[in-house]
């Protein structure tokens, strides 16, 4: 009968580490109640996090290795009205905006669980519309870089030609990111509204029912795209 | 454990937590056969065009050889387009041929059936996935046919060299190389998401984690380790790409080419190093670690006998899997970096030898008094454990910096990964073939050929690889078009490469016979049974052979043991399947 008691079919729960990798491997779920969307997406954020930290440390790896100087963040980034130019006053009306989506997000994925339909429907709006502005900003910054400033890929008269490359680089992957989750949030905010959630009608392309748990997994997304941001505005602009 | 009273046969796991799978069921003929949704038709598509590319680089290496034996015989192969083949040669076999093959391919058909689940937790994802990667071989393709040619960096795609003129396929080779890698990654991604979620989310009632079969786990820590390393490529794949299209100087120092200084200025070469072997030396397990637990499977299955510290094979494969990221720069020796690097990654290198010889004595001891069948899939696990144990002790040589310093870019390497990570996983991915085919086409393969195909391909790998390891200590480099009319090799080096090349000619073609077996068998093969092994695991205990989209029959099986009961006392048969309730089993 020993064979028949093999693996964690013991009735008794467990203290400590032990108990700790008994519910991690136990029936069916390693987590429990979680949606596999949801699992999906985390795991998926963790192997973003690698994509990102990988470009986060080659940008510091070409910062120490060149030999010109770097240009100074403060004075590159600065924007003028008028009077003596504000450093970095952009970037802090764009982190402003994209933290502000993520509240709204954070909202939406409540008001979804409660299946207020028209709420959702709305703070999904408001936090695409957010995005999409953080996007045209970044257009605009991009903009004044190259057509003003004559930053390109390949150089910049300020210094190590690497600023360019790097800036352009990694603010346009993660400009990437928030452009798909505006996509995205879009869609969502049709589907919210067509009421697809509810009546968990089937996705255009899977085939199938989609519920008021995708907005949660969205969140997760939107919220992760927030976060890279703060990282590559500690890295780009304050350092 | 008297206290689990079964009133039925469930009673003994806990009630389902997951509805059932909406299973899409498409009626067109492609949506049945081209884009389908049925992970197990997925697996073949992963499979075939893997083997289809892998074909490829195998006359690529043919080539090779031939240049390598008789270098002034066969014109048509000059330094330039024998760089290509050795770079070609390389990159597919590693990425488009191992990886989709044990993870999109066995990963695919295997982990819903062994875990007891429908299908993948999302089939369309799937399918989407197999096509993404079957544009990356396109694009792979496409580069042999471009101005220029492919790409003949060597498979590490170094820069600076891999971009400056002088190299073959500086024009568009590498570029098409580059992209065709970042369409691969991101099809993987969405492959490999689905695999790590259905294992950790779907399984079937009473499918523990630790019931799993270690295939499943083989393949699941693989996948994770994919995920988290081929990130490292994608993004020095972006940049290279910037470094030739946009010219930025990632990788690129100030630098000297064709008498003209370059364009770049200020970047770091060895960085492109990091971040190749952050994912290469994780890759390397990637492929290693689905054998590991297929083979662990097999040779259970063969030997009727469970396998040896299953918890330890399970830990072992994890801690491998951890331990493969803090291993890269040992690949980066003589690169010029800090010594105390070397030190530290010498030293990391050898600690992750202890789980891989546990694993390897395990194996052994499996073997060990079981009642060993010599079935096709048992050679080949043999012949496994015979290339992996030779492979592994050369990794010690170059494992250690001061040792690996001057065996560095000779024979001696190539000997060490083809015996470690490229034959042994192969010999696994035939025996595994051979093991499943029953399963996969509900026909039996040529007994004869079969046989045929495993010595031919055991002794020829041998005769293959193991002279090269003499060669590399004599000092032959890698790589090299042509070693004749240099002073300090001898004459005999010459003809130790000519018959190498005679033996990997042979080897090749016996894969051609492997190949006719598969296909002329799934329509001429003896009619096979649901369980031709007497295996345990769930797979064989399918309604339909082969299995039907949704896998199983109108109830999924519940699980009530691990996935090796294999010759238990006082049962009369030998195995008892995993879907076999206690109380059940003396019958």
């Amino acid at each position: 009968m020993s064979t028949e008691t093999m693996g964690s079919d013991s009735l008794e729960l467990k203290s400590g580490l032990a108990g700790f990798f008994d519910d991690w491997s136990s029936d069916q779920r390693a987590f429990k109640g979680v949606p596999w969307g949801k699992a999906m997406m985390w795991i998926f954020l963790v192997s973003d996090t690698f994509i990102f930290g990988c470009f986060l440390a080659s940008y510091m790896t070409v910062r120490m290795s060149t030999l010109d100087p770097w240009p100074s963040a403060s004075e590159v980034f600065a924007l003028s009205f008028g009077g003596d130019p504000i450093p970095l006053i952009l970037i802090a009306i764009m982190t402003f905006v994209l933290i502000t989506s993520s509240g709204t997000m954070a909202l939406a994925v409540n008001y979804g669980y409660r299946k207020n339909k028209w709420v959702t429907f709305w703070l999904l709006l408001a936090t695409a519309l957010l995005g999409a502005t953080f996007v045209g900003m970044q257009v605009f910054e991009w903009s004044k870089l190259i057509f003003e400033e004559g930053v390109r890929p390949w150089g910049n008269p300020m210094g190590a030609a690497q600023f360019g490359s790097v800036f352009f680089m990694v603010t346009g992957f993660h400009g990437f990111h928030v452009s798909i989750g505006v996509i995205f949030l879009f869609i969502f905010s049709y589907k919210v509204a067509r009421g697809h959630l509810e009546t968990q009608q089937a996705g255009w392309f899977t085939k199938r029912g989609g519920n008021y748990e995708e907005i949660e997994i969205l969140g997760l997304y939107w919220h992760f795209v927030d976060l890279v941001w703060v990282f590559i505005f500690a890295f780009f602009y304050l350092w | 454990m008297m206290e689990h009273i079964a009133h039925d046969e469930t009673s003994f796991v806990r009630p389902a937590e997951i509805g059932e799978m909406e299973l899409y069921h498409p009626k067109t003929w492609l949506g049945k056969y081209v884009f389908s949704q049925d992970a197990k038709t997925i697996a073949i598509q992963y499979a075939a065009t893997a083997i289809a590319i892998g074909m490829v680089a195998l006359v690529l290496s043919w080539l090779m050889r031939l240049q390598l034996a008789w270098p002034n015989i066969f014109n048509f192969i000059d330094p330039a387009y024998y760089l290509q083949a050795v770079t070609m040669h390389g990159m597919i076999m590693v990425v488009y041929l191992l990886t989709a093959l044990f993870l999109g391919g066995f990963g695919n058909y295997l982990i819903p059936l062994m875990v007891g689940a429908r299908d993948m937790v999302f089939p369309w994802l799937n399918m989407i996935s197999f096509w993404v990667y079957f544009t990356a071989v396109v694009l792979l393709a496409a580069s042999f046919f471009v101005g220029g040619g492919s790409t003949g960096a060597g498979w590490t795609l170094y820069p600076p060299q891999a971009i400056l003129p002088g190299t073959p396929g500086s024009e568009a080779g590498i570029l098409l190389m580059l992209a065709s890698l970042a369409v691969f990654i991101i099809g993987f991604t969405m492959g490999g998401l689905n695999y790590v979620v259905t294992i950790l989310q779907a399984r079937t009632r009473g499918m523990t984690l630790m019931r799993m079969p270690l295939t499943v786990w083989g393949i699941f820590v693989a996948t994770v380790l994919a995920l988290f390393a081929f990130p490292a490529l994608f993004v020095s794949a972006i940049m290279m790409s910037l470094d030739v299209l946009l010219g930025t100087s990632f990788f690129m120092p100030a630098i000297m080419t064709m008498g003209n200084e370059a364009d770049h200025v200020g970047g770091n070469p060895l960085l492109f190093q990091h971040l190749f072997w952050f994912f290469g030396h994780p890759e390397v397990y990637i492929v290693a670690l689905p054998a590991f637990g297929i083979v662990s499977d097999l040779i259970s299955v063969h030997a009727r006998k469970n396998i040896f510290g299953y918890r330890m094979m399970v830990w072992a494969i994890v801690v491998i899997g951890a331990l493969s990221f803090v291993v890269w720069a040992h690949h980066m020796y003589v690169s010029g970096m800090n010594p105390y690097f070397g030190f530290f990654f010498a030293t990391t290198t050898l600690i992750i030898a202890v789980p891989t010889a546990l694993k390897v004595y395990n194996w052994v001891l499996t073997l060990w008094q079981g009642n060993i069948h010599f079935t096709v899939p048992m050679l080949f696990s043999i012949a496994f454990l015979l290339f992996f144990i030779n492979g592994g002790m050369t990794g010690l040589f170059l494992g250690n910096a001061t040792v690996s310093m001057p065996l560095s870019d000779t024979l001696f390497v190539v000997a060490h990964f083809h015996m470690v990570m490229a034959v042994a996983p192969v010999m696994v991915v035939c025996g595994a073939i051979y093991h499943w085919y029953p399963k996969i086409t509900g026909r039996w393969y040529h007994e004869g050929m079969a046989r045929f195909h495993f010595w031919v391909t055991f002794v020829g790998s041998y005769l293959v690889f193991l002279p090269m390891h003499y060669l590399g200590i004599m000092g032959v480099p890698r790589r090299y078009f042509e070693i004749s009319g240099t002073t300090f090799l001898p004459d005999s080096a010459q003809s130790v490469n000519a018959s190498i090349t005679i033996a990997a000619l042979v080897v090749g073609f016996a894969q051609l016979v492997f190949l006719y077996n598969l296909i002329v068998s799934a329509f001429n093969g003896r009619q096979a049974s649901g369980n031709p092994w007497n295996a345990t695991t769930l797979e064989w205990q399918t309604e339909h052979t082969p299995p039907e989209h949704g896998n199983f029959g109108k109830e999924l099986p519940c699980v009530y043991r691990w996935a090796y009961d294999y010759s238990v006392p006082g049962v009369e048969e030998d195995f008892i399947p995993q879907n076999v309730p206690p109380g059940n089993a003396q019958a």
